[in-house]
């Protein structure tokens, strides 16, 4: 578990996080969804004690992180995967990780099996890896040590499509033992696949909380049918406004079942029905994401570290 | 703009997987130093800096066999002839233990692992003493060894003008040069930076030094009370020239200029190396 309350980050005139509290719960895989420059990373730095807050707690497992006595063993931590030494080899840096939280040397070989890194890559330096294969070793360091918590910044940056998947199974596992996982994204999409719960935060500021499905049905429903004015004037009728959609299909804000009562009721057939995509939580993502675009251009930390998972 | 709230649990009973609380023993300090030991020899270049203290000083001596004529070795051209890169050598292994976690930001993962960065950086300060000290050891066997080489292939009895109170002072004097190294480490927490800072301490000053002392009579007069190198210096000559032994007023300036150029920014840098923010 992992309980934030007021978290603040200044940096001279710039509030880069601002009182941000939340608690992710153990069994959940909590989303935190930002456009790049948003504060996921400064608020992820604070909570392991990297960065000291201007104001704000975070505990972890009921203690601050500086409090845990060995804290590999509770809390696996993946800020950035570049952020290793070239010349070490995956191998030598999971021994390393183990070495210092006192494990027994088969737990490197499990850790290893666990992110699908083969013996061989591990004998290479990772100065030659690929972000994605530097993205594997970076949560085998983190799991390596059995811990209760996940803390992983931008974990899926570098990985294909079935990169992504194999990320949500792994996660979904770790949480389904009852661990708790925080991984930050600046894509919708990946938190979409990934997590149960989602944070999102713009310009330091959280702006929406909420599991999956709350958060993705605000965008209504959407219904195909025969005759889509007919069903317009019927759903109007019932007090639902409704939008068509060039596909012809209609838009509304009333729930599925609903649309479906009044479909029956009028005699229309349908020929689709379901939940409309993600149309809220992606509108509002898309202008956080364009006012820090423009804020970006004042600021070229941005563009540093766009790409880099930084 | 939906707010619902996810958190229900509560703060007090943080539930652990199949593992009471509290079950975790802390981290011993002997793990932090086998681990940062290890990290200082793991890489390339680390192995390369450590094994060029060995061959640098194997060359130094086969050198000073060569170069200076059998009747003028005695123990003391082959310790300054190996003394001299090791000055050089050792203060970088204790500037690049600090500054390649900062460099290669593997301050990330240290700290993380190690949240208190007040052992991790005495681990790194205490291995650099011992590096130091052992490098040094080395430095005065093989100094040894040729010295008795030579003096066996001239056939000639060896001639020993260093004695232990002079290998202590030779000592000292490098064990300070790396407290500068590691000074310099924590204050810039950059590798460039850090050996520019270095060579500029190291080469640059005593030249101005020197040049000032030349053409200003009340500072030639007082160089002592400010120049912390001339005063490190006297450690090499003392334990060379046979003399073996500082006056006290002489260890009161080394400790004075010691305070000033070493141990007041040493402070600082600690300072900021222990709060600064990682990332
Ligand atoms: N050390 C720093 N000094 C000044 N500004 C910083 C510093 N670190 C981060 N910032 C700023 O704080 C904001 C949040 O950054 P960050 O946490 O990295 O965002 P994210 O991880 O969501 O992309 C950005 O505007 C960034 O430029
Ligand atoms: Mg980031």
């Amino acid at each position: 578990m992992i309980t934030v309350d007021g978290l603040t980050k200044r940096y001279g005139q710039l509030t880069a996080v601002d009182e941000v509290s939340f608690t992710a719960e153990p069994g959940r895989v909590m989303g935190f969804l930002g456009p790049n420059g948003a504060g996921k990373s400064t608020s992820m730095r604070m909570m392991v004690g990297l960065s000291e807050p201007t104001s704000g707690t975070a505990h972890i497992l009921g203690r601050r992180f500086g409090e845990l006595p060995n804290p590999g063993r509770e809390v696996g931590v993946l800020l950035d995967a570049s952020a290793q030494h070239g010349g070490r080899t995956g191998r030598e840096i999971l021994s390393l990780a183990a070495g210092t939280m006192g494990l027994p040397k088969a737990w490197g070989d499990a850790a290893l099996e666990r992110v699908s890194l083969t013996p061989e890559e591990a004998r290479r330096r990772v100065g030659n890896y690929s972000l994605g294969m530097r993205q594997r070793l970076g949560i085998a360091v983190a799991l390596i040590g059995d811990p209760d918590v996940l803390i992983l910044d931008e974990p899926a940056n570098g990985l294909d499509p079935a990169g992504i998947r194999w990320m949500r199974d792994l996660l979904r596992g770790f949480a389904n033992d009852g661990g708790t996982v925080l991984l930050s994204s600046h894509l919708l999409h990946e938190i979409e696949v990934i997590a149960d719960d989602i944070l999102v935060i713009g310009n330091g500021r959280i702006v929406a909380r909420g599991t999956k499905e709350q958060l993705l049905t605000e965008g209504g429903t959407l219904a195909r049918s025969a005759d889509p004015a007919a069903l317009a004037a019927a759903l109007r009728a019932a007090g639902h406004a409704s939008k068509q959609a060039s596909s012809g299909a209609l838009h509304t804000e009333a729930d599925a079942g609903t649309v479906g009562q009044v479909a029956l009721a009028t005699g229309v057939a349908l020929t689709e029905l379901r939940a409309a995509d993600s149309t809220g939580l992606e509108e509002m993502f898309l202008a956080l994401t364009d006012d820090s675009q423009r804020d970006g251009l004042r600021d070229e930390t941005d563009t540093k570290t766009e790409g880099t998972a930084a | 703009m939906s707010d619902v709230t996810i958190a229900s649990g509560s703060v007090d009973t943080p539930p652990h997987r199949g593992r009471p609380a509290g079950t975790i023993s802390p981290i011993p300090f002997a793990r932090i130093l086998w681990i940062e030991l290890r990290k200082m020899f793991d890489t390339r270049s680390g192995l390369w800096l450590m094994a060029s203290i060995l061959i640098v000083a194997a060359l130094a001596t086969v050198g000073t066999l060569i170069l200076v004529p059998e009747s003028d070795l005695t123990y003391e051209s082959f310790l300054s002839a190996i003394g001299f890169p090791m000055n050089t050598i050792l203060p970088l292994v204790a500037i690049l233990s600090v500054t390649s976690e900062w460099g290669q930001r593997t301050a990330l993962t240290t700290f993380t692992l190690v949240p208190s960065r007040a052992r991790v950086i005495s681990a790194k300060a205490g291995l650099c003493a011992i590096i130091g000290v052992s490098a040094l050891a080395v430095a005065a066997v093989l100094g040894a060894v040729g010295n008795i080489g030579a003096a066996a292939f001239a056939g000639v009895g060896a001639t020993w003008d260093v004695g232990w109170q002079g290998l202590v002072l030779f000592a000292m004097a490098n064990v300070i040069g790396m407290g500068i190294g590691f000074m310099l480490a924590v204050l810039t927490r950059s590798s460039p930076a850090a050996v520019v800072a270095f060579f500029v301490y190291y080469l640059v000053v005593p030249i101005v030094s020197t040049a000032v002392a030349g053409v200003q009579e009340w500072y030639a007069d007082h160089v002592h009370w400010i120049d912390f190198n001339t005063n490190v210096n006297r450690l090499f000559g003392a334990g060379f020239t046979g003399d073996d032994a500082l006056s006290a007023q002489q260890w009161f300036q080394l400790g004075l200029t010691g305070l000033v150029w070493l141990v007041v920014p040493l402070t600082v840098g600690l300072r900021l190396a222990l709060r600064a923010e990682i990332k």
